[in-house]
């Protein structure tokens, strides 16, 4: 690969020149500074979770932290049973999943094979917007538009007025462009020849796109997925504001329900003194939740690596 | 991907084949559906908030103090608020990101540390911004003793936003022809001079849209805020990096879910502002990447 060859500098090149000026060294010790600050936030997240879910884990043993029961820290009989907010959690990226995938995969369909390049070349910027907005902005419109002018009208009192419905569907629309950009950019790297190849055989447009490429970019767009289900996870206002928050061990997208993030803003907002057991479970839920997003990030890592390397 | 190629339809002859090309055709509309279909829940609430949000942006509103009553409400303290933090995250982050990704990408061996790091980088990048505020809280409230100020506020964010200015800075400066580094080289530059004078200024405008969308995201940031300890009553003008402080995404949220529906109205004036200075950062960064395209 030519592109490689140019881009990457010859590695320790300019490390072995021996005449710096003074102070040189200084600045590469500088530099060297700079780039521990990310080890160091990462080993301080992992520190403070570690060090927080140790001491609820003291008084709320670990067996009680996963036995099916209730999440119901504020009130008589306390029971921290992480279920109902996984359960939130997963609710949530359910339903966002049912809208934003075949959305997704729709656009990612039609900017790569469809879409003439002028058209490409105006509709992909306006979509990458979309994962600009900020979160509360999307959180306001899911109370007030999604569910209060729409949803409710629609179905009356079957849904709840804080409900994942309203929450799912904005989400849907932040991670959409996660999901259409991977993708595409993964099938964009499937190679030419499998294209001309079905098109020699009288294949139309949509079986190529459909049954050529979409399956031979597979790892490109389960990558997409899983970084969409990461956001979806770690997305904190949208749910907070208008799915609820009433821990509930339910899928239905009707009820009002609380997620992980949803109750760990909702302990940052002061319902929680200090010192407090309900305090420190904000660190065992953290904890949690840096688990199921680290997974799905790697899991997804891993698939780029692989869609990137198939090829080539 | 497939533009150059010429489909089949033309030589429609048996009635299966016409019946898949027919199909071929309507998928173009079918697709294009879907992908205008969120752009179109994009518009809805553009016009929802101008319709609702549009009567109380004026000076008043953006100069008055926040207050119980939603008629005298206004984002004095937010925007200042956010003034201040956008301003300090910015300090932070230009010379440390861009300090980890010239190290990274023109000083650092290549070696299985060097991978660890930058898979750190990236694992960082998609840790829950809600997380960043419970280290925000921790370590820089309380063992730091800083508060909920100003200065915690920043160092969150400037956390938060750091893996994606860096691999921004990363890509921009990989993007360098190495012929500017040998050219410098040979004419006998040391190998800080050149990153210095050739490879800096070369990659400048690509680091700089990576900062600025990075502030963006920081501009729009309230759960790690929130975590911090930053959701309070504030009717006065910041003057130190000790105060505390509110910025307008929480000052939004607060209106927002607040019950009285003119409180409603209000935050969608909020988020008239807001989407202006997130719109204006991504305009500014969209002309630098076309600049730097050239």
């Amino acid at each position: 690969m030519q592109g490689t060859l140019e881009r990457t500098p010859p590695a320790g090149l300019y490390r072995r020149r021996r005449f710096g000026r003074p102070g040189e060294d200084l600045i590469k010790l500088a530099l060297v500074a700079c780039g521990m600050v990310s080890l160091l936030a990462m080993v301080l997240i992992l520190g403070v979770l570690v060090e927080g879910a140790a001491e609820f884990f003291r008084e709320v043993p670990v067996t009680k932290f996963f036995h099916i029961g209730e999440w119901q820290p504020f009130f008589e009989p306390i029971d921290f049973s992480i279920w109902e907010l996984v359960a939130g959690t997963l609710n949530v990226v359910l339903w966002s999943l049912v809208l934003a995938v075949p959305f997704g995969l729709g656009s990612a369909i039609y900017l790569g094979a469809y879409a003439p390049p002028r058209v490409r070349a105006v509709l992909k910027p306006f979509l990458e917007a979309l994962a600009s907005v900020p979160t509360v902005v999307y959180a306001y419109f899911a109370l007030t538009f999604i569910t209060l002018d729409v949803l409710r009208p629609l179905l009356g009192d079957r849904i709840d007025v804080f409900n994942p419905l309203g929450a799912s569907i904005v989400m849907a629309v932040m991670i959409l462009p996660t999901i259409a950009s991977i993708s595409e950019d993964a099938m964009h790297n499937v190679p030419r020849e499998l294209h001309e190849g079905a098109y020699a055989l009288g294949a139309t447009r949509l079986e190529v796109a459909v049954r050529i490429v979409l399956p031979a970019a597979f790892s490109g767009v389960m990558a997409s997925i899983l970084l969409a289900i990461a956001r979806v996870v770690g997305e904190t206002m949208i749910v907070a504001v208008a799915a609820g928050s009433t821990p509930t061990l339910t899928l239905s997208p009707l009820t009002g329900i609380q997620t992980m993030t949803g109750y760990m803003l909702q302990v940052g907002l002061g319902d929680a003194a200090r010192g407090t057991i309900q305090y420190s479970s904000l660190f065992a839920v953290g904890m949690m939740l840096m688990l199921m997003t680290l997974s799905f990030n790697i899991a997804a890592q891993i698939l780029v690596t692989r869609y990137k390397e198939q090829y080539e | 991907m497939s533009a150059g190629i010429a489909p089949v339809e033309r030589f429609a002859s048996s009635p299966q084949l016409r019946r898949r090309q027919r199909l071929s055709e309507v998928s173009r509309w079918v697709f294009l559906v879907t992908t205008l279909a969120a752009l179109g829940v994009l518009v809805f609430l553009g016009i929802d908030v101008m319709r609702v949000g549009s009567d109380r942006l004026g000076l008043d509103f953006l100069t008055s103090y926040p207050s119980r009553r939603a008629a005298d409400a206004g984002l004095r303290s937010s925007i200042l608020g956010s003034a201040w933090i956008l301003g300090m995250t910015l300090l932070f982050t230009v010379p440390i990101s861009v300090g980890t990704a010239v190290w990274i990408e023109e000083f650092a061996p290549r070696n299985r540390f060097m991978d660890f790091v930058k898979l750190n980088l990236a694992n960082l990048a998609g840790v829950p911004s809600i997380i960043f505020g419970v280290l925000g809280l921790v370590v820089f409230s309380r063992l730091l003793g800083l508060g909920p100020s100003l200065l915690t506020g920043a160092l969150t964010l400037f956390l938060m936003i750091m893996p994606m200015t860096v691999i921004a800075a990363q890509e921009a400066i990989r993007q360098v022809p190495s012929g500017l580094r040998e050219g410098a080289l040979a004419l006998g530059l040391t190998d800080w001079q050149t990153t210095w004078y050739q490879v800096l200024p070369y990659a400048a405008p690509g680091i700089l849209t990576g900062v600025i969308l990075g502030v963006s995201r920081a501009a729009g940031e309230t759960a790690a805020l929130i975590m911090i300890g930053a959701f309070a009553f504030i009717a006065f003008d910041n003057t130190s990096v000790f105060d505390s402080f509110t910025t307008l995404p929480i000052q939004i949220y607060n209106w927002t879910v607040r019950p009285q529906p003119a409180f409603q109205e209000i935050a969608a004036s909020g988020i008239i502002v807001l989407m202006g200075i997130v719109l204006a950062f991504n305009i500014l960064a969209a002309i630098l990447r076309e600049r730097f395209r050239r």
